[in-house]
């Protein structure tokens, strides 16, 4: 690919941390990554000042000194895309963490080389593409199962098209070619599954598509109230002990996609290590798979050269891209964009670069602009017009929980799902913690219309209506606050029952329940429905002189209470049940002789 | 014989630069010698051509330009360590402070360590038994966590941080245990509080000290967690221990890291802490773990004062983003004599939920912890509402929440320091306390636990 160019090769002056300065390095492009040191530690051209080149080193620098040498690869940082991701552990720059392990024990050393995809593996290529197709970029050669639930698609690379010579079915490995293309120069260009992509670069697609269709989670608070669109873009800040972490894990799990990216980007160890044991023993509801089959894991650990965290949220979304189109839907967390940010502020500051807002570098907003407009819904490159969905769900960890934090700002304004974690909530131990008061999803009402289309008629007027409620009870605690329970009418007491309930059986999910951690939309329209069907009879019965004493105490309260418990398959049966005994058992109250 | 240089250059706060060298690289450990003959030691911070840019360990009393040598040894700060150094006292920067013979090394460590690799971590889920009800019944240690305290000046954490070590142990193992005691800028008094108890109970012959106090240098402090968690690292995975890192105080850690880094004249960040706070601290906490194929482990418990008791000051906060929860010691739990004063609400055991439960702890105890969590933060509102309107306004079963908020505090919480519960003592306390409340309140837990454990209170 580099062909005759010359590569640079030049000799280190200076070193501060992660940032190595060099010279000699006069041909060298920018973001070219280069072999520092005879260890071979890989790293990036970030600044060029003549002959001198700025380096950003992926690895631990100690122990370099001037005078050692530098080498461009003549190439930018790129990761390898063919089969074999699926169910891998890559740290932030795609190297493999468990072949890593396997070579150099439990910690990670310098200098380690292992290909970034195993080169040695068989597949069974089939094809799809006939001898003679005229192909254009993205259109499918062939595929290959990768794991159980992942037909890999293997296209043919963007900007290359022309007539399909040979196609080679049987089992290869990732580097010998598949297929061979007579281009229109007259050229025979051969295939193999592998292909390369600089990260920086978004992957092209033949257009985006608005989004109109949530991503269904199995949250209730996110897929009932705060919905995400099938490629659109989320951000969830929060202080710690909030509960990120454990929102971005069960979207990980129980999203509707079938590709999902989790980048764990300048965060706890164990966390990833969690996801490694937990995910395998999970099964995905609507595959009935283990959920590590259709999971790539990125891991820049907080104790991992912080250089790396920069690369690592490219990384992840350059491979979700490459399954996107793919035509599959993938999503993509991001734990959390505020580590990648202060990795940004840290290689800033050792450029000396005038500081911004806290020290963040001045492009900080445009840099993670330009990540969240990778997410979409696009029709794909290819003849087929294939549709391909990236979601993307980045955690941000504001200092203190402050919004008013530089990171935080500038992913709102991009973003247009905002689920604001609140640590009141949290110590209170109701999760997710996700603040119904201010927290917004820009897709609701276009979300709204579809499910009132596809799941419920009255979808979106109980949302309106259980939205109101909480609203209210808000100011009523504010009256409450001031002047006693005592003051308020039965109507209002009813009203501060209602939303009790909406909070603690409907908001307030258990992710370490084997049931309550996923609802489907029709369990969570039934949960809704009761919840707020107890209030409207509950106001005509007080109405008709019924005592809120009497309603308060109502049996059906503590089954309605229970039914977040109820495994899917009894769900209409025991809402039927709680929706006739609801009805009995208001009549009983009612003063004799009022019907 | 490395080569000595006479080319410092300047000298400013904890830095020095020294000019001419040649072969010198990032991260290397340098020797000062002093026209007194004695030896001081310093690393490089960046080095630029033939300039070397140097951080001191120790003061920079007595240095003077033209006489003052400098060489360079060729390797990073290290430790010697070998099975020889449980039961000793070593200084901020890992020399025997007991009078005792030098460590005859096994092995010489990098005290900067290596990163964990991911994979190759073993998820903490063996439940360590503090004795604490508010942390074993609520707040879950297990094996290989970090869970730091957060406390204020004046609080008691030393007590509960001594009671911690006294107490915890894995049931059902009987396995080498070792503790080490990293103290850094606090005072002797206290320091010795801890020596004390640590003699008092035996545990000192199992442990490893490494002492940086208040009139140590400021910038020892730098390298004293990481020779106590090399050691660490040593015990645990090497000789297959036990180990528990008790490090006081991290404040102070962070303040030497921002002299170092006011001195370099960088970009600050939020409070004048560098803006690598957060990852320096993490390649520290993040050593902490379990490892695949090891049998030994790291539980780390840093004590971090919070200034002003502000949990969103930078260190706190960003303490809390990397370790896995927090102890959080309340000011006004103090003053009403509650012992330890935990304040369970905001305080956090991210690892809890892999390490209880039947055939850990027991069955209904994840159920009974999210139940005296709600019922504790409902009653605490009803008693400030209480407070405002009296308690007349309350309805009757916030009424009785208030009453069980009262309980938890005094019986749950509040239990001394030398009392030891065992976790079924914990969790059988917990629900004597939530029978004061009526069944039908109880919606967190399992009809199956209520109806083994739950004993509605005739009163």
């Amino acid at each position: 690919m580099q062909g005759s160019k010359t590569l640079s090769r030049g000799k280190i002056l200076k070193v501060s941390g992660p940032l190595v300065v060099a010279e000699g390095m006069g041909d060298a492009e920018m973001f070219d990554v280069v072999r520092v040191s005879g260890q071979n530690l890989i790293g990036e051209i970030i600044e060029i000042h003549g002959d001198l080149a700025s380096i950003q080193v992926y690895e631990e620098t100690a122990g370099l000194g001037p005078g050692e040498p530098v080498v461009s690869t003549g190439a930018p940082l790129s990761v390898e895309l063919a089969p074999g991701m699926m169910g891998e552990i890559f740290d932030g720059i795609q190297r493999p963490l468990e072949a890593i392990m396997a070579k150099v024990g439990n910690n990670i050393t310098r200098g380690v080389q292992v290909d970034a995809l195993d080169r040695t593996r068989q597949w069974e290529f089939v094809p799809v593409a006939q001898v003679g197709d005229r192909l254009v970029g993205g259109d499918i050669l062939g595929t290959v199962q990768e794991t159980v639930v992942v037909v890999h698609k293997v296209l043919v690379p963007p900007g290359v098209s022309g007539v399909l010579r040979e196609i080679r079915a049987g089992s290869h490995t990732i580097v010998e070619p598949i297929a061979v293309v007579e281009t229109e120069d007259g050229g025979r260009r051969e295939l193999p599954m592998l292909q390369k992509w600089p990260v920086r670069i978004g992957r092209p697609h033949a257009g985006k598509i608005s989004p109109e269709r949530s991503m269904v989670t199995g949250q209730r608070s996110i897929d009932t109230f705060f919905p995400v669109a099938r490629g659109g873009t989320a951000a969830v800040p929060g202080p710690f002990g909030s509960g990120k972490t454990v929102i971005q894990h069960q979207l990980a799990k129980w999203a509707e996609a079938d590709i999902v990216v989790y980048i764990g980007c300048g965060e706890r160890g164990n966390e990833m290590t969690d996801v490694l044991l937990e995910f395998p023993e999970l099964t995905d509801p609507r595959t009935g798979e283990s959920l590590m089959n259709r999971t790539v894991l990125i891991a820049n650990t907080s104790d991992m050269p912080v250089a790396a965290r920069e690369a690592s949220i490219y990384t992840g979304i350059t491979i979700a891209e490459y399954f996107r189109d793919m035509g599959y839907s993938v999503a993509i967390m991001a734990d959390s964009t505020s580590r990648w940010a202060e990795a940004l502020r840290e290689m800033s500051g050792r450029l000396e670069e005038m500081p911004g807002e806290e020290g963040y570098p001045a492009y900080l907003g445009s840099r993670l602009a330009q990540f969240y407009e990778r997410a979409g819904l696009v029709t794909c490159l290819g003849q087929e017009r294939r549709e391909g969905v990236l979601t993307a769900i980045g955690a941000v960890s504001p200092p203190g929980g402050d919004l008013s934090d530089p990171v935080a700002q500038a992913t709102l304004r991009i973003v247009k799902v905002f689920w604001g974690l609140d640590s009141a909530l949290a110590y209170r131990r109701h999760f997710p913690a996700i603040n119904w008061l201010i927290s917004y999803s820009l897709y609701a009402d276009r979300v709204g219309e579809y499910m009132d289309r596809h799941v419920a008629p009255d979808w979106s007027a109980l949302r309106a209506l259980a939205m109101r409620l909480l609203q209210d009870e808000a100011e009523l605690e504010e009256i409450v606050k001031l002047v006693g329970f005592d003051s308020l009418s039965a109507g209002d007491r009813l009203k501060l029952e209602a939303a009790r309930s909406i909070r603690e059986d409907f908001l307030h999910q258990n992710s370490y329940d084997p049931v309550d951690t996923y609802t489907s939309l029709p369990k969570q329209y039934r949960m809704l429905s009761l919840i707020l069907r107890y209030y409207q009879e509950g106001t005509r019965a007080l109405e008709r002189g019924a005592s809120f004493r009497a309603l308060y105490d109502l049996p059906v309260r503590d089954g309605i209470a229970r039914f977040k418990y109820i495994p899917e398959d009894e769900v209409d049966h025991e809402a039927d049940r709680l929706d006739r005994a609801l009805r009995d058992q208001v009549g009983a109250i009612l003063p004799q002789g009022v019907m | 014989m490395p080569r000595e240089y006479r080319t410092i250059a300047e000298v400013a706060g904890p830095l020095m630069l020294v000019r001419k060298v040649e072969g010198v690289t990032f991260g290397e450990l340098g020797e000062i010698l002093l026209p007194s003959g004695e030896v001081r030691r310093c690393r490089v911070l960046e080095i630029n051509g033939d300039n070397a840019l140097v951080q001191l360990f120790e003061s920079t009393v007595g240095i003077n330009i033209a006489e003052t040598r400098v060489r360079f040894l060729g390797r990073g700060l290290e430790l010697p360590v070998s099975p020889d150094i449980l039961g000793r006292v070593f200084d901020g920067m890992g020399h025997p402070a007991d009078g005792g013979p030098d460590i005859i090394p096994e092995r010489r460590l990098d005290v900067n360590g290596t990163p964990m690799n991911p994979a190759a971590r073993n998820y903490p889920s063996e439940f360590i038994q503090t004795g604490v009800s508010a942390i074993d019944g609520l707040n879950t240690l297990v094996r290989g966590q970090k869970l730091p305290i957060f406390t204020g000046s004046g609080l008691p954490h030393a007590q509960l941080a001594a009671q911690i070590a006294r107490q915890a142990k894995v049931r059902s193992a009987d396995s080498k245990f070792a503790v080490v005691f990293a103290a850094m800028g606090i005072t002797f008094e206290e320091a010795d509080y801890f020596i004390r108890d640590f003699r008092r109970t035996g545990a000192i012959d199992r442990a490893v000290l490494f002492m940086n106090l208040a009139n140590h240098p400021a910038i020892e402090r730098i390298s004293t967690p990481r020779m106590a968690l090399t050691a660490a690292e040593y015990l645990a995975f090497t000789r297959g221990m036990h180990v528990l890192v008790i490090m006081t105080d991290i404040t102070y850690y962070a303040e030497a890291l921002r002299e170092v880094s006011a001195a370099r004249k960088e970009v600050p960040g939020r409070r004048g802490y560098p803006g690598y706070l957060y990852t320096d601290l993490a390649t520290l906490y993040e050593r902490a773990g379990r490892q695949k194929g090891k049998d030994g482990s790291i539980t780390l418990i840093p004590i971090l004062t919070m200034p002003e008791d502000d949990k969103t000051h930078p260190i706190p906060d960003l303490t809390g983003y990397i370790t896995e929860g927090q102890i959080i010691l309340s000011r006004d739990l103090h003053r009403r004599g509650i012992r330890p004063p935990i304040d369970v609400l905001p305080s956090l055991s991210r690892l809890k939920d892999k390490g209880i439960g039947k055939g850990k702890t027991r069955e209904d105890h994840a159920q009974t912890m999210n139940q005296l969590f709600a019922a504790y933060a409902r009653g605490k509102e009803a008693k400030e509402l209480s407070v405002i309107l009296g308690e007349a306004a309350l309805s009757d079963v916030d009424r009785l929440y208030a009453k069980f908020a009262e309980a938890f505090e005094a019986e749950y919480v509040s239990q001394g320091y030398e009392t030891e519960r065992s976790i079924e003592e914990t969790l059988d306390l917990g629900w004597k306390l939530l029978s004061l409340l009526p069944r039908t309140e109880l919606k967190r837990i399992r009809e199956e636990f209520l109806d083994r454990y739950y004993k509605e209170r005739t009163s």
